[in-house]
C-alpha cells in the first residue's frame, strides 16, 4: 500500500509524522544539513556587510543611519515573527491529524508573507527613489541589497513553495507522503525569520546607531 | 529492467544513463565525465609544461599561457579531482553502509548533471572568446580588469556545479545519517564512509562563502554592483578571504576521501585489520575542524599583521599532527601484515612518501616569515603538486583499479597497471620535485616563460620530460581501460581475495536494488568477520520482502540544463561590464531560470511514489546468481 | 491495541501538544518582548557602546528560541542535525569575525 492511500484517524496518526518514514527521516535530515549550509551563507553575507558597511564613494552618498527607519523595519520584523507563529500553529494541527486547521494556518502565514515582502519592495524603492541608494551606487549599498535582497529572495521561494503545497494537497488531506514535506516548509520558514532577527539586529538597529 | 542480460540497442543506454537515480550508474557518470575533464586538464598542463621547456619558448603566447594555467588548475579541482571521488563515493560508500540507495537518489542525479552542465559552459570559453585567465584563485583585482567573458565563464560555471556539489554533500551526509545498515554503527563504519562523511561535511560548511563570493564576482561584472570596485568603496580583499575560507577546506575534501582510499587498500592487502581505527576517525575529525582556521596562511603576504599571521601559522602547523598519525597508523597496519604487491596497493606504497614530502613542505610554508620567501615561486606550485598528485591523483588512480571490478565487473589488467604506475610514478616525481629548486632560486610562478643563462633551464626541461612520462602512463592506464572493457572476464563477488568491507560481499558489478536482503552487521570489517567464521555471505536483517525502489527521472537534467541556459543569458545581459549585452540576454536569463523553477515545481507536483520489486522477482534472481543486467 | 487504549493514548498526547503548543506562545511573548527591548533601546537613543552588546545578546537569544520551540530542536532526535548547526555557527562566527577585525583597506 502507498503512502498517499494509507488512511488515518487522528488516534492513528503518528505523534511525529514528519520522520515516521524512511523518506520523512532522510528529508528531515538532509532539511535540516541544508539549514546548516544556509546558515554559513548568511554569514557570509553579513560578514561583507559589516566590512563595508558605510564604505561609499564620496559623502553625498547617503549612509545607513541616513536611510533606515525605526517604524518601517519593526512593522516588517512583527509582521515576520507573526507568520513565523503561525506556521507553529499550523505544524502543531498536522500534528493532532487537524488538515483544514492546518492549512488555514499555513494560508495566513503565507498573507503575512506576502505583506512583507511587499513592504520590503516598498523599501527598496523608497531608497531607489529617495536617496539614489541603488544596488551599484556603492559597495555598501551592494553589499545591503545582496543581504537583504538574498533575504527577500528567500521569502519569495518560501511562499511559493507553501503555496504549492496547499494547492496541491487542498483535495487530498493529509497522509505520510505529505507531512514531512510541510514539515519542512515549516522549517524553512522559521530559518527565514531566524536571519531576520539578525538582519533587523545587525543591519538596521546597528546602522541606525551610525 | 529485466533480469535476462539482454543487448541494448545504443539510445535506450543513453536514456537510461540520462534518466538514472541509481547511485551505481551515476557513479560511472561522473567516472566518465571526471575523467573527461581530468584528460582535459592534464593536455592543458602538458602544454604548459611544453612552453616551459626552453628558455623564451613561443610555443604558445603569454594570453594563452595564462588560459592553459587557469583553465587548468580550476579544470583539475573543480572539474576532475572532486568529481571522480564522487564517482568512487557514488559506487562504493551506499554498499559499505549497508543501503540500497542514497538518501536522496533525484538529488544524487541532479548533482551530478549541475556539475557536468557547469563543466561543460566552463569549457565553452574556449570557443566563445577566449577562457578566463586570472588564475583558478581569479583575484577580484585581476578578475575584474580582465578583458571579455573569460571570467564570466569561470564566475557562471563554477557557480552551476558548485551547486552540484553542495547538493551530493548534503546527499552523502543524509545517506550516511539515516541509511546505515542494522547493526552498522558509526564505530562499525569504514573508513572511506568515514571520510566521505567528513568531506561532506565540509563541502556543506565551504560551499556556501565559494558561492556568495562568486555571487559577488558575477554581480560586479555583469550587474553593475561594486562590491570589489576600490573606486566605489569596495575591498578586494573580501574576495580573497571568501576564496580561501572555501578553499582551504576544499583541499581537505579532496584529500580525506584520498586517505579514506588508502585506509581500504592497505589493510586489504596488508591481510590484516587498520592499525588504530579510533584514531584514525578522530584524525579525520580533527583535520576537518581545522581546516577551517587555516585559511589565511595562503594570505600571509596580503599583510594581515603580525597576531593574524602567528594565529594561522600556528594553526596551519597544527594539521600535521593528525595527519602524522594517519601517516604512522598506515605504516604500522603494513608492520606485520602479510603484504601482498597488487596495482592499488603499489600506489598505497607510492602515496606515503609521496604525500609526507608535500606535507613536510606544507609545514615549512606555514612559517609565515619563510612564506614571504617562497610565495608566489614554483616551490609552491611543487608543494600543492606533491599533495594534490601524490595524494589525490595516487587514490583515484589507485582506487580505480581497486574497484574497477566492483562497479564494471571487469579486471584491469595488472600489468598494464604496473607499467601506467613507473611511468607516473617517475614522472611525476621528475616534474615536481625539481620545481622545489626552481622555486627556491625565485622562479615565479604563473610566468609565460624564462630568461636564459640564469640557472633555471636544466631544471625547467627536467620536469618537462616528467611531464611527458605522466602522460604516457595515463595513456597506458586509458589503454588498458579499453582492452578491459572489450574483454569476456566476468569476476566474481570478492575478486581480490582479502575484501574486508560489506561491497566485497555482493556481485560485481551488484544487481540494482544492491541487497536483497539488508544485511546484519555484526562488526567492524563485517565482510572479512564473516569470511573468518565459515560463512559465504552476509547475515540477513530483514525477511525476504518487495523492495521499494525510486523512480528514474529525466528532470534533474533538464533542472541542470536551465541554469546552463540561465548562464548564457546572464553573461551577456544588457548591463555586462564588457560592453557587448543585449536585451536578447535578460529574456534568455528569465527563460532558463522559469525552466530550471518550473521543473522543479513539476517535480514537486508529481507524486513521486518509486514502485516495489515483488518478492518473487527476487527469488528468481536467486535461481540465476542474482546477476542483474 | 484496542480501541479504549488508542483513544487514551490520544487523549495524552492531545494534552501533551497543547501543554507543548502553550509554550510556543510564551516563546513567542517572549521574543516579541526582547524585539521591542531592541527597538526601545535604539529609539531611545542610548549609547552605542552599550547597546550594540545588548542588541546581539538579545539576538542570540532569540534566535535560539527559534531554534529550540520554533523549530522543535528541542525535542528528541535533533541531535546529530544540532550538532551541524552549532558547527555552521562556529564557521558563521569565525567568518563574521574575519571580516570585522583583519579586512582593513
Amino acid at each position: 500500500m502507498n503512502l498517499l492511500e494509507q488512511k488515518f484517524t487522528p488516534e492513528t496518526w503518528p505523534e511525529h509524522p514528519e520522520t515516521y518514514t524512511q523518506e520523512g527521516k532522510n528529508k528531515f535530515i538532509g532539511f535540516w544539513l541544508f539549514l546548516a549550509g544556509e546558515t554559513v551563507l548568511f554569514a557570509s553575507l553579513f560578514a561583507t556587510y559589516l566590512a563595508l558597511k558605510d564604505s561609499v564613494p564620496n559623502s553625498d552618498h547617503a549612509l545607513a543611519a541616513d536611510i533606515y527607519s525605526l517604524e518601517l523595519v519593526f512593522i516588517m520584523t512583527a509582521i515576520l515573527l507573526t507568520s513565523s507563529l503561525t506556521s507553529v500553529y499550523a505544524i502543531y494541527h498536522m500534528r493532532n491529524y487537524n488538515f483544514k486547521q492546518m492549512q488555514l494556518w499555513f494560508f495566513i502565514t503565507v498573507l503575512l508573507g506576502l505583506s512583507f515582502l511587499a513592504l520590503e519592495i516598498y523599501e527598496f524603492t523608497h531608497y531607489v527613489y529617495e536617496y539614489s541608494f541603488t544596488f551599484g551606487s556603492s559597495a555598501f549599498s551592494s553589499a545591503y541589497y545582496t543581504l537583504v535582497g538574498t533575504h527577500g529572495a528567500h521569502v519569495c521561494f518560501g511562499l511559493g513553495w507553501i503555496t504549492a503545497l496547499i494547492i496541491r494537497n487542498q483535495k487530498r488531506g493529509l497522509n505520510l507522503y505529505n507531512a514531512p514535506k510541510y514539515y519542512v516548509a515549516s522549517l524553512y520558514w522559521h530559518f527565514i525569520d531566524l536571519v531576520w532577527v539578525f538582519i533587523f539586529s545587525v543591519v538596521y538597529l546597528m546602522g541606525m546607531l551610525g | 529492467m529485466s533480469t535476462i542480460a539482454v543487448r541494448k540497442s545504443f539510445l535506450s543506454t543513453v536514456w537510461e544513463y540520462l534518466t538514472t537515480v541509481d547511485h551505481k550508474k551515476i557513479a560511472h557518470l561522473y567516472l566518465g565525465a571526471g575523467g573527461f575533464f581530468f584528460l582535459l586538464g592534464g593536455l592543458e598542463a602538458l602544454f604548459i609544461r611544453i612552453q616551459l621547456m626552453k628558455p623564451q619558448n613561443n610555443f604558445v603566447n603569454e594570453q594563452l599561457f595564462n588560459e592553459l594555467m587557469t583553465m587548468h588548475g580550476t579544470t583539475m579541482i573543480f572539474l576532475a579531482a572532486m568529481p571522480l571521488l564522487f564517482a568512487y563515493m557514488n559506487a562504493v560508500v551506499p554498499l559499505q553502509i549497508g543501503a540500497r540507495d542514497v538518501a536522496f537518489p533525484f538529488l544524487n542525479a541532479l548533482g551530478f548533471w549541475l556539475f557536468f552542465w557547469g563543466g561543460i559552459f566552463l569549457n565553452l570559453s574556449w570557443f566563445l572568446g577566449g577562457a578566463p585567465d586570472a588564475g583558478w584563485t581569479s583575484y577580484a583585482s585581476l578578475s575584474l580588469a580582465s578583458e571579455g567573458h573569460g571570467i564570466d565563464f569561470y564566475t557562471l560555471g563554477i557557480q552551476i556545479s558548485g551547486f552540484g556539489t553542495l547538493m551530493s554533500g548534503i546527499n552523502f551526509l543524509a545517506t550516511i545519517i539515516t541509511m546505515r545498515a542494522p547493526g552498522m554503527s558509526f564505530m562499525r563504519m569504514p573508513l572511506f564512509t568515514w571520510t566521505t562523511f567528513i568531506a561532506s561535511s565540509l563541502i556543506l560548511m565551504a560551499f556556501p562563502p565559494l558561492t556568495i563570493s562568486v555571487f559577488y564576482l558575477i554581480f560586479d561584472r555583469l550587474f553593475n554592483s561594486a562590491i570589489f570596485d576600490v573606486t566605489l568603496g569596495g575591498n578586494t580583499i573580501i574576495w580573497e578571504h571568501f576564496f580561501w575560507i572555501f578553499g582551504h577546506p576544499e583541499v581537505y575534501i579532496l584529500i580525506l576521501p584520498a586517505f579514506g582510499i588508502f585506509s581500504e587498500i592497505i589493510p586489504t592487502f596488508s591481510r590484516k585489520r587498520l592499525f588504530g581505527y579510533s584514531s584514525m576517525v578522530f584524525a579525520t575529525i580533527l583535520i576537518g575542524f581545522l581546516g577551517f582556521m587555516v585559511w589565511a596562511h595562503h594570505m600571509f603576504t596580503t599583510g594581515l599583521g603580525n597576531v593574524a599571521n602567528a594565529i594561522f601559522a600556528v594553526a596551519t602547523m597544527a594539521i600535521a599532527v593528525p595527519t602524522g598519525i594517519k601517516i604512522f597508523n598506515w605504516l604500522l597496519t603494513m608492520w606485520g601484515g602479510s603484504i601482498k604487491i597488487t596495482v592499488p596497493m603499489i600506489w598505497a606504497l607510492g602515496f606515503i612518501p609521496s604525500f609526507v614530502m608535500g606535507g613536510v613542505t606544507g609545514v615549512m610554508q606555514g612559517i609565515a616569515p619563510l612564506d614571504y620567501q617562497l610565495h608566489d615561486t614554483y616551490f609552491i606550485v611543487a608543494h600543492f603538486h606533491y599533495v594534490i598528485i601524490g595524494g589525490v591523483v595516487f587514490a583515484i588512480f589507485a582506487a580505480a583499479h581497486f574497484y574497477w571490478p566492483k562497479m564494471f565487473g571487469k579486471m584491469l589488467s595488472e600489468k598494464l597497471g604496473y607499467v601506467t604506475f613507473a611511468f607516473f610514478f617517475v614522472g611525476f616525481h621528475m616534474t615536481f620535485f625539481v620545481q622545489h629548486f626552481l622555486g627556491l632560486m625565485g622562479m615565479p610562478r604563473r610566468v609565460a616563460t624564462f630568461l636564459p643563462g640564469q640557472g633555471l633551464d636544466l631544471y625547467n626541461f627536467i620536469s618537462s620530460l616528467g611531464a611527458i612520462l605522466m602522460t604516457i602512463g595515463v595513456i597506458v592506464l586509458l589503454v588498458n581501460i579499453v582492452i578491459t572493457s572489450m574483454s569476456k572476464q566476468q569476476v566474481a563477488n570478492d575478486p581480490w581475495g582479502d575484501g574486508r568491507t560489506i561491497e566485497w560481499a555482493l556481485p560485481s558489478p551488484p544487481p540494482y536494488y544492491n541487497f536483497k536482503q539488508l544485511p546484519l552487521v555484526r562488526g567492524q570489517d563485517t565482510w572479512w568477520l564473516e569470511k573468518m567464521e565459515g560463512n559465504k555471505e552476509l547475515p540477513p536483517a530483514e525477511p525476504l520482502q518487495d523492495i521499494h525502489m525510486p523512480k528514474g527521472s529525466i528532470l534533474p537534467f533538464f533542472i541542470a540544463l536551465g541554469l546552463f541556459i540561465a548562464g548564457f543569458g546572464a553573461m551577456y545581459n544588457p548591463l555586462n561590464q564588457v560592453g557587448d549585452g543585449h536585451p536578447m540576454g535578460t529574456v534568455v536569463l528569465i527563460f532558463g531560470l522559469a525552466m530550471t523553477f518550473g521543473t522543479m515545481l513539476l517535480r514537486s507536483l508529481r507524486d513521486d511514489l518509486g514502485y516495489y520489486i515483488p518478492k518473487e522477482e527476487l527469488e528468481d534472481d536467486d535461481a540465476k546468481g542474482g546477476k542483474v543486467s | 491495541m484496542n480501541k479504549q487504549e488508542l483513544r487514551a493514548q490520544y487523549e495524552y498526547r492531545r494534552r501533551k501538544s497543547a501543554e507543548g503548543m502553550r509554550l510556543q506562545l510564551i516563546s513567542f511573548g517572549l521574543m516579541a518582548f526582547l524585539t521591542i527591548i531592541s527597538f526601545l533601546a535604539v529609539g531611545y537613543g542610548l549609547p552605542k557602546s552599550f547597546v550594540v552588546p545588548i542588541l546581539l545578546l538579545l539576538a542570540s537569544v532569540q534566535a535560539l528560541f527559534q531554534l529550540y520551540y520554533f523549530m522543535h530542536a528541542s525535542e528528541k532526535g535533533h541531535g546529530m542535525v544540532m550538532f551541524f548547526m552549532y558547527s555552521a555557527m562556529f564557521v558563521a562566527f569565525i567568518t563574521v569575525l574575519c571580516y570585522m577585525t583583519i579586512i582593513w583597506w
